[in-house]
């Protein structure tokens, strides 16, 4: 089947739009830009199927009926995406409770290792025992 | 024989429903975990028999024939990988509780922990049994989202802020792998393995490399290969040590075993040779040069493990039977080894009150039985003969010459300096935190304790890393047949799809 141009731009601009929430510090953000993403990839999904009528047996000749498949695929992502959203927030009212932001943060120990890189100390116990 | 395909899920899908109603009483959980993760090890074990002697088993789950159903099939590589994973969480089940007690968290606030570990365990054997590609997807979604609460358990500070690079890399390799598979279905109408690997051979050769490519991407963030692999080492070292023993085990060799099926079942002919063999060779290199510039246990083992996923994707890009029969020795292997090694150094956190190698000292005088459990794995993963490392990285390495290319010496070259790299990193540990004096700073004898439940499971799995030696010549045959049975795509589709189908299709 050929695509309806409204679906690719629509899908387009979810992905797009959701990459770009993704490059945010804030986990908040982050997950906006997740969902955004996994309506993006279910629209895809429902693109790969055909339209048509209700697959149910007896209801339409068999040749006029969608493709159920891929709306059985939808739903599963649905219903993992909701689990994972819940997570996040989860995530990001805790880090917010925690540290007082939902910021994610780079890593302290990389940061503390390049540092001492750049004033060429080793890192181990070698040279202070 | 069929029914007992299902089992490895089912069972602890099962228990993990039970410890959820049992979640005030410890008692009983911790007997539910151990009986269901047990019965999942001998159901696995007797899988592993009658693929090697049968063939595989292939059961159509609600009994939905092949392309409309979802198919589970045990082939001769799922039940090879079953048996090791199940051995690995029985052993880190033991070390957990063992740990839980002398900890004396007993009931608080770990009630999730066994139904979440007995999920994870579920997912890991989903995956890999699974003969769909979408069902592939919902092994991998049920394994992360365990091992997203296990990864943050309790929510401190710091395990949320590394949680968050994981849960969030993760997410992002689960959408990639999401949109391949509803490109795959667009372009192909099926998600069936089986069918896929006969209709995807049909696809214009630009297409086929751009699902390939997107397949490859998902499943190497998951496997840690590098440039993907940074986030391992900031995520896993936070956790409890038992949980970041059965991530490093499992998750990334469940990615590597994603990469083996896509490469020989779905997309075979080695397009993608020249790229994995590159990244193999960088993922080795830069995985044991950041394993070098570490001051703690915990980081130096994740980047090893980075660092080793390099010798598994050497075996794979090779596209030889050789090389392959190696990786799936390897996987064994390093599964085995690498489990241990957090375990160990769970126990050395437990008696040195810290990972930080300046924090340590004199280990091996005070905790001799510490100090073998750690010992040995270790040089297990340097590769000092005649433990199995050195039979593994020797096939690879020996299947690397035979092919002969530019590539595949450089690859054997790397692996060789990887190889005393590795030995370089883990003598360093042994000398700060095993020789010298005991640093004031550490715990009491009596306050740190490592309590025998925590020691047995450990010097358990020391003992199969070393039996993997004594059984090399069976295991490498396994590992060879499997190997071939890669190869043999039509065997493969007519065992899972039947003779019938085939014509149809």
């Amino acid at each position: 089947m050929t695509p309806n141009l409204v679906y690719v731009v629509v899908i387009g601009v979810l992905f797009a739009a959701g990459v770009s929430m993704l490059l945010e510090r804030s986990l908040t953000r982050i997950l906006m830009g997740m969902i955004l993403l996994g309506n993006g990839v279910n629209l895809l999904i429902l693109l790969g199927g055909k339209a048509g009528a209700p697959p149910i047996v007896g209801g339409a000749p068999e040749s006029e009926m969608a493709d159920p498949l891929p709306q059985i695929m939808i739903l599963t992502a649905i219903v993992i995406t909701l689990g994972m959203t819940a997570f996040l927030l989860a995530l990001a009212y805790r880090s917010w409770a925690m540290a007082g932001h939902d910021e994610v943060q780079d890593d302290v120990e990389d940061r503390r290792i390049m540092l001492l890189a750049e004033r060429d100390e080793g890192s181990g116990a070698e040279d202070n025992s | 024989m069929t029914w007992l395909v299902p089992l490895p899920v089912t069972i602890p899908l099962l228990g993990a429903a039970l410890t959820l109603l049992m979640a005030g009483r410890p008692r009983v959980q911790r007997t539910i975990s151990l009986t269901a993760l047990t019965a999942t090890l001998l159901v696995s074990a007797a899988l592993l028999a009658l693929t090697t002697t049968g063939g595989p088993l292939v059961v159509a789950v609600g009994g939905w024939a092949a392309p409309l159903g979802i198919v589970l099939v045990a082939d001769e590589l799922a039940a090879l990988m079953l048996v090791v994973s199940a051995a690995v969480t029985v052993c880190v089940l033991i070390y957990s509780i063992g740990q839980g007690m002398a900890d004396g968290h007993e009931e608080t606030p770990l009630s999730v922990y066994h139904p979440t570990y007995l999920v994870l365990t579920a997912g890991v054997t989903n995956a890999f049994l699974a003969g769909d590609l979408f069902n592939l997807y919902v092994g991998f979604e049920i394994l992360l989202v365990a091992s997203y609460v296990l990864l943050t358990l309790g929510g401190t500070e710091n395990r949320i802020r590394a949680g968050t690079t994981y849960v969030v890399v993760s997410l992002l390799s689960s959408v990639i792998f999401l949109t391949a598979i509803g490109l795959i279905y667009a372009a192909t109408g099926t998600l069936n393995m089986a069918q896929l690997a006969e209709r995807l051979d049909g696809l214009p050769d630009s297409l086929r490399l751009i699902l390939q490519g997107m397949l490859l991407l998902a499943f190497g963030i998951k496997a840690a290969v590098f440039p993907l692999s940074s986030w391992l080492p900031d995520s896993y070292p936070t956790a409890p040590a038992p949980v970041t023993a059965v991530f490093a085990g499992l998750l990334t060799k469940v990615g590597v075993y994603a990469i083996i099926r896509t490469e020989t079942l779905l997309f075979p002919g080695g397009r993608a040779t020249v790229v994995l063999l590159i990244l193999a060779l960088l993922t080795m290199l830069v995985g044991i040069l950041g394993a070098v510039a570490q001051s703690d246990i915990k980081r130096l083992l994740s980047f090893t493990l980075v660092s080793h996923i390099g010798y598994l994707l050497f075996g794979v890009g090779l596209t030889s039977r050789l090389g392959m029969a190696s990786a799936i020795f390897y996987v064994v292997h390093h599964i085995t080894v690498q489990t241990t090694l957090f375990l160990a150094a769970g126990l050395i956190e437990k008696r040195g009150g810290s990972t930080a190698l300046d924090r340590l000292g004199g280990l091996a005088r005070l905790n001799p039985v510490l100090a073998i459990a750690f010992l040995i794995p270790a040089l297990n993963l340097a590769g000092i003969p005649p433990f199995s490392g050195f039979i593994g990285k020797l096939g690879l390495i020996e299947a690397g010459i035979a092919d002969g290319g530019v590539l595949a010496w450089l690859l054997v070259i790397g692996s060789v300096l990887t190889s005393l790299l590795t030995l370089y990193a883990i003598a360093r540990v042994w000398n700060l935190a095993f020789w010298r004096a005991p640093n004031p700073s550490m715990p009491a004898p009596d306050a740190g304790k490592c309590p025998p439940l925590m020691i047995i499971p450990t010097l358990a799995l020391v003992a199969l890393g070393v039996a993997l030696t004594v059984v090399a010549g069976p295991l490498f045959a396994v590992g060879d047949q499997a190997a071939g049975d890669l190869s043999d795509r039509a065997g493969y589709a007519r065992s899972v799809l039947g003779d019938v189908f085939r014509g149809a299709s």
